[in-house]
């Protein structure tokens, strides 16, 4: 292929021109979480493929790839929490919230970003820092007069939920036990993709949710299934998100070098956040323009861990032994989920817990959108997106919540108290309630 | 029939020529009236391409026309500036192109005086990447592209401010003469019937294609040779640069940017009558076919709409009266029916491009005033135009940004495609009131986005009827019937999606079928189909 011919390939992907299939029809805006609770945000539709129109201008050609090519003349995108509830629902294919990540980063481009955008950023940063000085740090981040000068110096809501940092991140967790492991066994070949999948954990899991990788692990285990941890950097969505497009090209070549590898092998790769697992599967392409080999064999092979676990139940190859779990289980589907287009995987897991009572809320955002309901501006907006998310888990009466994304359980468990988990901790725990029949069966024996 | 109080000369035809004809009188002193049948610019000057020409067109075969473009180009950016968008235009090599006329095309333009200069291919397909990948040279030339009811506007404007008159709606329908003088025209307003007389000293026909019949009417022959063109109107801008074939100019072989889209022409079809302006599919296909080798994907991108203009042409070679014909270009003629035809007092302008609108006012103005005795010099050049912002030049996001700029949101918004907020259309409500939806939408760009009108029809009937009660059914059905007219030759994919949308809120939800039984607006709401 030419140079000249590249150039243009690049131009017809981008998503500018899915402007084309817009019917106005408004069905968008009717969806938009954001659009429904503020007057500042006038919709999608607006800021999407109507303002797309105004943006096809001319810019540096250096800055054309990937990228609207005129600055955005409007200032409005930026409201947009980017929860994808736009382009999960147009009728006609219209990439709305692409369009309109893509237009904040064309409106950020050439400018050093805020400080505060630029942090919330860099998970990889703040969560090595936070892990070597835990104490301090979760100090920190629960002393309301730090909240209060972090909300006036940062602009990060005094508010808005923050998650405890771990002992160490998940990374050297894994090696550790990697090395006791060689230690007991001695050199152990990596298992083939028949027996193992790729685990992509992301920055919860490394810095903040070792629980959710555990609890992963041990019901594949449970399923016959191995995992490989490979070293990986964020996914980058949050720099996606805060218009740092260039840094997320960045973290997104160095994951799909290292997952490409595996995905041309034939190993499937797993995540627990339904938001990474997106980023991989579709954002890389559709925001990011990378149009590569790698970027496509890497989404191929990319699921989302209920939604792996639900394919084996149907290949009649899932472990169904759960034990009684009788409780209420509010569930909420992120829109990170739902823009997957799988369903709701892991309420067909739940349907096979005896006695477990889980009920789709079926509300659409819980208002978080990844970093956006934790800026002081836009905190107002997020827990008004979710307020009805909340009060139903609330009026649930329930101790326990379940939600795939971890951004949302924070969110939903700051603004309710309610303990929120990942599906797999629930399922897990299902397992182990029937461990512990039987053990108390063997015992009575 | 009314007799009104006379004026020095009365100018036929409110397109480009007629508006730039009465501001000329009226900066050299002459009190004037322009009337025209419909609304301003819904000529040739309505339903033209949009280019502001450099003249690299013509720089191959009429290094005159050249010339006179790109001194109007440059005269246009400095007193119309908000009536352009400073383009620049390529003038690419495509594989087909003959390789003596590319050879040639930078000195020809150079000899004319125009700015060319030869870019790497790669660095257009870097600023373009739309563009066929093919292309073997690229030459950089002004070209811009032209708002014209804007441009109309600001000229009227300029006109009043020196005291003479412009009205719409009115036609002129018969002269009288007294022998080799005519001394009055009929007038007849369009909207309440009534004519009236006015006297006048002079008259100038700015009739364009429809020159011929104003002539008629003065007991004078004149045959015009109206062409029809047929431009495509493309959703977006897949090109940020007017792109040019380098060859001799021939169908299809032009996408010229205006505002929030991008439009592909053109044909030129000898028609009868400069009425007709219908199209065919088959002519959509053969643009779309000549297109795609500028933009190989065209047939991916989405048309909005087709239609169609009718050039003024005019063959003068063996027209005894042409006096001035040796001096001008072949572009446009001025024809002083004094020596042609013994009528002493009138003249026709024809032929000529919008480009060059100032220029053929200037010398249409010209005769006039030597016939007149006067002696004041043609100062259009010189003086900017009323109502130019800034003196810059308008870019593609201006009017989002201004919006945004005023606080955005979507509650203003009457028409979302194009961003018309309510003020803004109360705003021309105000000035042209009575006057019907599709005025505004050649004031504001009402409806001229991909949905053509179906959000903002009924919005703006609302507001229509806010000032005249019951008006507001007729105005939706006439202006829907308007929009949909042009997007039925080219009614496909998307586009055919959103016209049975539209059909379906109109006919289904607001329940207007009941209404358009009754007579013969039923036609506006005819099912399109994409057959045809
Ligand atoms: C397809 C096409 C593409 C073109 N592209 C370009 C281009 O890209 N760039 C460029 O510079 N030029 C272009 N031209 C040429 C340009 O559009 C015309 O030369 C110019 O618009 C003519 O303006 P006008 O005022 O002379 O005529 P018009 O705009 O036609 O004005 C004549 C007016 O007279 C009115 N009238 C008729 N009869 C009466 C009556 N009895 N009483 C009152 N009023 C009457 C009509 O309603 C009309 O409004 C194009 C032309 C065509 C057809």
């Amino acid at each position: 292929m030419t140079i000249a011919e590249l150039v243009r390939e690049a131009a017809l992907e981008q998503v500018g021109y899915s402007a084309d299939e817009c019917l106005k029809c408004n069905v968008c805006n009717t969806v938009c979480p954001v659009a429904r609770v503020t007057d500042l945000f006038p919709g999608p539709k607006y800021v999407g493929p109507q303002a797309a129109r105004f943006r096809m201008g001319h810019t540096l050609p250096a800055q054309a790839k990937g990228l609207p090519r005129l600055a955005s003349p409007d200032r409005t995108v930026d409201w947009c929490s980017g929860c994808g509830c736009c382009t999960a629902a147009c009728p006609a294919g219209v990439k709305v919230a692409e369009m309109n990540s893509q237009s904040r980063a064309r409106m950020k481009a050439g400018k050093l970003p805020k400080l505060r955008d630029w942090g919330l950023g860099q998970t990889d940063l703040v969560g090595t820092v936070g892990v070597l000085f835990r104490p301090i740090a979760n100090w920190a981040l629960a002393n309301r007069p730090i909240r209060r000068l972090l909300h006036i110096t940062f602009g990060i809501h005094h508010s808005a939920p923050f998650p405890k940092f771990s002992r160490g991140t998940y990374q050297s967790a894994w090696k550790r036990r990697q090395k006791r492991l060689q230690k007991q066994f001695g050199i152990t070949a990596e298992p083939g993709p028949g027996a193992a999948v790729v685990y992509f954990h992301g920055c919860s899991v490394n810095y903040y949710e070792p629980e959710v990788a555990e609890a992963m692990i041990a019901v594949l285990a449970r399923n016959g299934y191995e995992v490989i941890v490979p070293p990986q950097v964020c996914c980058g969505l949050p720099l996606i998100s805060n218009g740092i497009y260039g840094e997320a090209r960045a973290h997104a070549h160095k994951n799909l070098e290292i997952l490409a590898g595996y995905a041309r092998r034939g190993y499937k790769i797993l995540g627990t956040s339904s938001s990474c697992i997106h980023t991989i599967k579709a954002e890389y392409r559709e925001m990011l323009d990378i149009h590569d080999d790698e970027a496509t064999v890497v989404a191929n092979a990319t699921w989302d861990i209920c939604e792996f676990l639900l394919d084996l139940h149907d290949q009649g190859k899932l472990d169904t032994g759960f034990g009684p779990l009788p409780q209420d289980l509010p569930y909420h589907a992120p829109c990170q989920l739902r823009s997957h287009g799988i369903g709701l995987p892991a309420m067909d897991l739940f349907a096979l817990v005896p006695g477990l009572r889980a009920r789709d809320i079926d509300h659409d955002c819980c208002g978080i959108a990844g970093t956006y309901g934790m800026k002081k501006e836009k905190y107002g907006i997020a827990m008004a997106v979710g307020a009805p998310l909340f009060e139903k888990v609330r009026a649930s009466g329930a101790t326990e919540a379940a939600c795939d994304s971890e951004t949302c359980r924070w969110q939903i468990q700051g603004a309710t108290g309610v303990r929120t988990r990942h599906p797999v901790e629930i399922l897990l725990a299902a397992y182990r309630a029937a461990d512990a029949a039987d053990a108390a069966e063997a015992a009575r024996r | 029939m009314s007799e009104t109080r006379p004026f020095d000369v009365i100018v036929v035809g409110g397109g480009a020529t007629g508006a730039g004809v009465l501001r000329d009188l009226a900066r050299r002193g002459l009190r004037s009236l322009l009337v025209e049948r419909g609304d301003y610019g819904t000529g040739t000057t309505g339903r033209y391409h949009g280019l502001l020409h450099s003249g690299g067109r013509y720089a191959m075969r009429d290094s005159q026309a050249a010339r006179e473009c790109i001194v109007e180009n440059r005269i246009l950016r400095r007193i119309a500036p908000a009536s352009i968008e400073a383009t620049g235009g390529y003038f690419v090599a495509t594989p087909d192109d003959p390789e003596d006329y590319v050879d040639g095309f930078p000195a020809a333009c150079a000899a004319a005086g125009i700015e060319c200069e030869e870019i790497p291919v790669l660095q257009a397909l870097a600023r373009e990447p739309a563009l066929n990948p093919k292309i073997r040279r690229v030459f950089r030339v002004p070209d811009g592209s032209v708002e014209p009811w804007n441009l109309i506007e600001a000229n009227l404007a300029d006109a009043r401010l020196h005291g003479s008159e412009a009205w719409s709606y009115h036609r002129v329908v018969g002269f009288e003469r007294a022998g080799d003088r005519i001394t009055a025209a009929t007038i007849r307003d369009e909207s309440s019937g009534t004519t009236s007389r006015i006297s006048t000293r002079f008259v100038v026909s700015a009739a364009g294609a429809w020159a011929g019949g104003i002539a008629a009417l003065a007991g004078v022959q004149l045959s015009m040779r109206p062409g029809k063109g047929v431009m495509l109107i493309y959703n977006q801008r897949m090109t940020d640069t007017v792109i040019n074939r380098c060859h001799l100019s021939s169908d299809g072989d032009i996408m010229v940017p205006v505002h929030t889209v991008a439009i592909l022409g053109t044909t030129d079809v000898r028609v009868a009558d400069p009425d007709s302006n219908e199209i065919t599919r088959e002519e959509v296909a053969a643009l779309i076919g000549e297109g795609e080798k500028l933009f190989p994907d065209l047939r991916r991108m989405r048309l909005l709409r087709a239609y169609a203009g009718v050039r003024p042409l005019y063959d003068p070679p063996d027209d005894v009266g042409v006096s001035e014909n040796r001096k001008m270009s072949r572009a446009h003629s001025v024809i002083d029916h004094g020596e042609r035809d013994g009528v002493d007092n009138f003249v026709s302008i024809v032929g000529g491009k919008l480009t060059t609108y100032r220029l053929m006012a200037e010398d249409t103005v010209n005769v006039v005033a030597a016939r007149l005795g006067v002696t004041e010099r043609c100062t259009t050049a010189g003086a900017v135009l009323p109502n130019q912002v800034q003196g810059k030049t308008y870019w593609l996001g201006h009017r989002l940004a201004e919006h945004e700029a005023q606080g955005g949101g979507d509650a203003a918004l009457i028409c979302e495609c194009e961003f018309v907020t309510r003020p803004m259309l109360e705003a021309y409500l105000d000035e042209h009131w009575p006057c019907s939806i599709d005025d505004v939408r050649r004031g504001t760009r009402l409806g001229m986005g991909p949905c053509q009108g179906g959000f903002c029809t009924f919005r703006a009937a609302g507001l229509v009827s806010e000032r005249g009660a019951g008006a507001e059914t007729d105005a939706i059905v006439d202006y829907l019937r308007e929009r949909f007219m042009g997007t039925r030759p080219i009614a496909s994919g998307r586009q055919l999606q959103e016209l049975w949308m539209v059909h379906g809120m109109y006919l289904g939800s607001l329940g207007l079928e009941s209404l358009v039984d009754r007579g013969p607006a039923s036609a506006a709401v005819e099912v399109p189909n994409a057959r045809r």
